[in-house]
Formats: C-alpha cells, sequence, structure tokens
C-alpha cells in the first residue's frame, strides 16, 4: 500500500468575512483510516469536514483528494477556482452524509438511492434499481423501499442517506454529526452501519460528539478548537493522556452526564 | 328596447371566431410565459451577475410598466427598430413577456422553497446543475407554486382582451364591434364577464387536480 494519503489537508483556512472560521489546519488521512473529529460547536469541525467535500470553498491552503487538488486548478502558478465539473471529478470517489439527511422527499427511498446512479453515473434503469435495493439491505432497510422519507423515522431516513453514498461506491466517506438530529433510542442503528463500514475498511472521517463512537472505532481522534487542531492522536491518548485544558474541559462535560447515571444508579433510580 | 340575448346566436359564427382567437392567444401567451419565466428564474439565480443583472432589469420592466404600453411599444414602436410584426404575432409575444416577467418572480421564490441541503446532497451525488433542477427542484417546488401559477395564468386570460386595441379581432373585439352596431351593450358586455369567468374556473379546476397528482409525497405529511 503506498504511502501517499488518501485525504492530505494542508494548511488550510478558511474566512467567513472577517471571522476566521479554520486557522490553518493540516491533516493526512490514509486508506482504511478512520477518523472522529470532535470539538465545541463553533470549533470549525464541521466547516472542516465541508471544505474537504469542498461545499465550502477553503479561502487558503490545499486539499487533495487521492493525490489530486480539490476546489482550484494551478495555472502557471497562480491558484484559480475550478469548474463545478472539475470539482465533481475529483471528488467522485468521495461520499457525503448529512446531519439533517438531506434525502429528496418527493423520492422514495429506492429512488433516492438510485436515481443519482441513473443520472450521475448513466447505470440503466434496472440495473441502478438492483443496486440501490442491495444498499438498502445493506443498512438493514430492503423492506422499506417503498417508502417515502416522510413515512421514515429519523433512523431510518440516516441509513437510506448512508444507503445512496455508498451506492456511488466512495473510496472515501464523510459524516457530518450523522446522529444530532435523531432521538436518542434511533442513535444506535446509525452507529451500527458505520461500525460495519469501518470493520470492511472504508476511509471515514465522522464529526461527531459520540464519544463512546470514537473510544470504540477510531484509530485517530482530532480535536479542534478555534479553527485548529487543538489535540490528536489515538482514542487513547486523546481520551486519557492528553492535558490540554480546552479538551479536558471539553471531556468533562461529557463525563458528567455519565456521572449522573451512576450516581442515579446508587441513588436507586437507574 | 329590452334584454334580447338573440343577438348573440345571430352572430354565432363572428363570437366563435373571436372566441377560438382569445383561447389560441392565452395558450400561445402562456406557453410562453412560462418557458420566457423558467428562463429567466434560472439565469437570475444559477448564473453570474453579468447575465442576471439585465434579466432582473427585465423582470421589473415587465412587471412595473402597463401591458397596454408594452403592446403599444412592441406594434407601433417595433418598426422604428426593425420590428416589423402582424398584431397577432406582437399580441402574442407580448403577453408572453409580459406573463414572463411575472412567471419569472414565481419561479424564482419556488427555487428558493428547496432547502439548500437537497442540492448539496445531489452535488455530492454528482448531479449536474440541469440535473438538479429538472429532477430535484422543479418536481418539489412545482407542488408549492402551483397555485400562484394558475392565478397568474387566469390573469393572462383577462389581458388577452388589451389585444383588441392592436386591432386583433379576439372575443372582446368581436363583442365590441357587436355592441356598438346593435347596441346590445347589456347582453353583449354581460355575455364577454361570463365567458372570463369560465376561463377562471376551467382553470381553477385543472390546477386543484393537477395539485392532488404532483403533491402525493406532501400530503403524507413532512416530518
Amino acid at each position: 500500500m503506498s504511502e501517499q494519503p488518501i485525504i492530505d489537508v494542508r494548511g488550510v483556512w478558511k474566512r467567513f468575512g472577517t471571522v476566521e472560521v479554520l486557522r490553518g489546519i493540516d491533516l493526512a488521512i490514509r486508506k482504511s483510516e478512520v477518523a472522529c473529529i470532535i470539538g465545541p460547536s463553533g470549533s470549525g469541525k464541521s466547516t472542516l469536514l465541508r471544505c474537504i467535500a469542498f461545499l465550502e470553498a477553503y479561502s487558503e491552503g490545499e486539499i487533495y483528494i487521492e493525490g489530486e487538488l480539490l476546489g482550484y486548478m494551478l495555472d502557471g502558478g497562480k491558484r484559480i477556482p475550478a469548474s463545478d465539473s472539475e470539482v465533481a471529478r475529483v471528488r467522485r470517489n468521495v461520499g457525503f452524509v448529512f446531519q439533517q439527511f438531506n434525502l429528496w422527499p418527493h423520492m422514495t427511498a429506492l429512488e433516492n438511492v438510485a436515481a443519482p446512479l441513473r443520472l450521475a453515473r448513466g447505470i440503466p434503469r434496472e440495473d441502478a434499481a438492483g443496486r440501490a435495493r442491495r444498499m438498502l439491505e445493506k443498512v438493514g432497510l430492503a423492506h422499506r423501499a417503498e417508502a417515502y422519507p416522510s413515512q421514515l423515522s429519523g433512523g431510518q431516513q440516516q441509513r437510506v442517506g448512508i444507503a445512496r453514498a455508498l451506492a456511488m461506491e466512495p473510496h472515501i466517506m464523510l459524516f457530518d454529526e450523522p446522529t444530532s438530529a435523531l432521538d436518542p433510542e434511533l442513535v444506535g442503528e446509525v452507529l451500527q452501519v458505520m461500525r460495519d463500514l469501518a470493520s470492511e475498511g472504508m476511509t471515514m472521517v465522522v464529526v461527531t460528539h459520540e464519544m463512546g463512537f470514537a473510544a470504540q472505532v477510531a484509530d485517530k481522534v482530532l480535536f479542534i478548537d478555534h479553527g485548529k487542531i487543538a489535540a490528536a492522536g489515538s482514542p487513547h491518548e486523546v481520551f486519557r493522556r492528553d492535558e490540554n485544558p480546552r479538551l479536558r474541559q471539553f471531556l468533562q462535560n461529557y463525563f458528567d452526564r455519565n456521572v449522573f447515571w451512576q450516581n442515579a444508579g446508587e441513588a436507586g433510580i437507574g | 328596447m329590452s334584454f334580447n340575448p338573440a343577438i348573440l346566436t345571430d352572430n354565432w359564427a363572428a363570437i366563435l371566431d373571436g372566441m377560438v382567437l382569445t383561447i389560441v392567444i392565452w395558450a400561445a401567451g402562456t406557453v410562453i410565459g412560462l418557458a420566457v419565466g423558467l428562463l429567466v428564474a434560472i439565469g437570475q439565480l444559477f448564473t453570474n451577475r453579468w447575465v442576471a443583472a439585465p434579466l432582473t432589469l427585465y423582470v421589473a420592466v415587465m412587471r412595473g410598466t402597463p401591458f397596454l404600453i408594452q403592446l403599444f411599444v412592441i406594434y407601433y414602436g417595433g418598426p422604428f427598430f426593425g420590428l416589423d410584426l402582424s398584431p397577432l404575432t406582437a399580441g402574442i409575444a407580448g403577453l408572453g413577456f409580459y406573463g414572463g416577467g411575472y412567471f419569472a418572480e414565481i419561479f424564482r421564490a419556488g427555487f428558493l422553497s428547496v432547502p439548500p441541503g437537497q442540492i448539496e446532497a445531489a452535488r455530492m451525488m454528482g448531479m449536474s446543475r440541469f440535473q438538479i433542477i429538472r429532477h430535484v427542484q422543479l418536481p418539489q417546488m412545482l407542488v408549492i407554486i402551483l397555485p400562484a401559477l394558475a392565478n397568474m395564468t387566469v390573469l393572462l386570460s383577462k389581458e388577452t382582451a388589451v389585444l383588441s386595441v392592436i386591432t386583433v379581432n379576439e372575443l372582446t373585439s368581436v363583442i365590441q364591434s357587436i355592441g356598438s352596431t346593435t347596441f346590445a351593450f347589456a347582453e353583449t358586455l354581460l355575455f364577454l364577464a361570463v365567458v372570463y369567468w369560465a376561463f377562471l374556473e376551467i382553470v381553477t379546476a385543472a390546477a386543484r387536480r393537477l395539485e392532488k397528482r404532483v403533491g402525493r409525497f406532501t400530503l403524507r405529511g413532512q416530518h
């Protein structure tokens, strides 16, 4: 296997007007790695993920996807914005899962997965439907193929969202807080699908508040604070050993919630 | 002088010709208006400002000036710019571009009603700008803008009457000439009003049926 990272982020800055959201991010993800990005809200973690998908244009630096510069072209040393079709070409192997699912409400679950195969890849109707059915099966939703998004639970909608992205056979999957919009009892089914995907060797970058998932599944955890990577390493290094006070404070909030349950158990509530 | 509906039956052939012409003008004007409106809205939203700015000016002029004046400019002013149109062609083109200004605003509002996240999802799946418009935005926005489109179509049916001033022999023109030769103004004008009202009812009923068809997925209730 080559040593070249599949995602290579070099010195990336992102400004919205005068607000600096990302302030010099360097990050390399290798094939089959699972990276979890954690951090307080407003820290820039979702913006970073959206820059890696070029849903946001980054202001400075470079992002390479499988060795190709994303979003810009070099024209005699000068950087110019790439065309839509060039952007689409470079990120053709990148799948994206949204916090709000973003399914198309006028299409059934099956059509949500099959339509892009037909339209963007030119796959014949029958073959597209067949592959879509297999993808829905993979996320445990074959029996809901004919349902419209409004007839599905949040967890089911998100699993359709994952199936839709997987149908394009991506090399990289980006997840933007995939469980944050879900009722707590529906989080597990989505995380299970993501766990399966990780164990199959998918390269994944996950922005999440699910510390348990990060601890168990991630190869690498990145703590972002004020637009910079403030701590990075294995889950053990970041969660147990890192002395960054902002990170300790951030993690403390999660521990406090769990402490409530332990105390509740002792008091005979839980 | 008494109310005498026979005036209408005596002149049925001329009235029928006028009515057919009115419907032709209306249908052609609406089709042109819808096409122009859709293209203008797409140009305003999805291109650069060098395209968008003149289109926005066009919409402002169409909505900001009376149709009567626009028609005069095209028909009587056109020849000064080498645009020598027959009354009917000038009338249909005028109605189409007048309606286009309003349809453009309706389509623009429709495009903006589709959540941006759905468009981002389509872009991430590699769909082209045109495919996103055709398969993601239009099917959803049509449900929302259909009542507004139907309303504008009804308004256009009544604007066809303005074409009588540039000598197009549509229904209003025919009825007026019958009225002024027979002095049966009550019969003719009442009939005229009833016909335009019938147009309204037909369009409204058609729009309702269409709404039910295209609105299947929303009737099931969004989360």
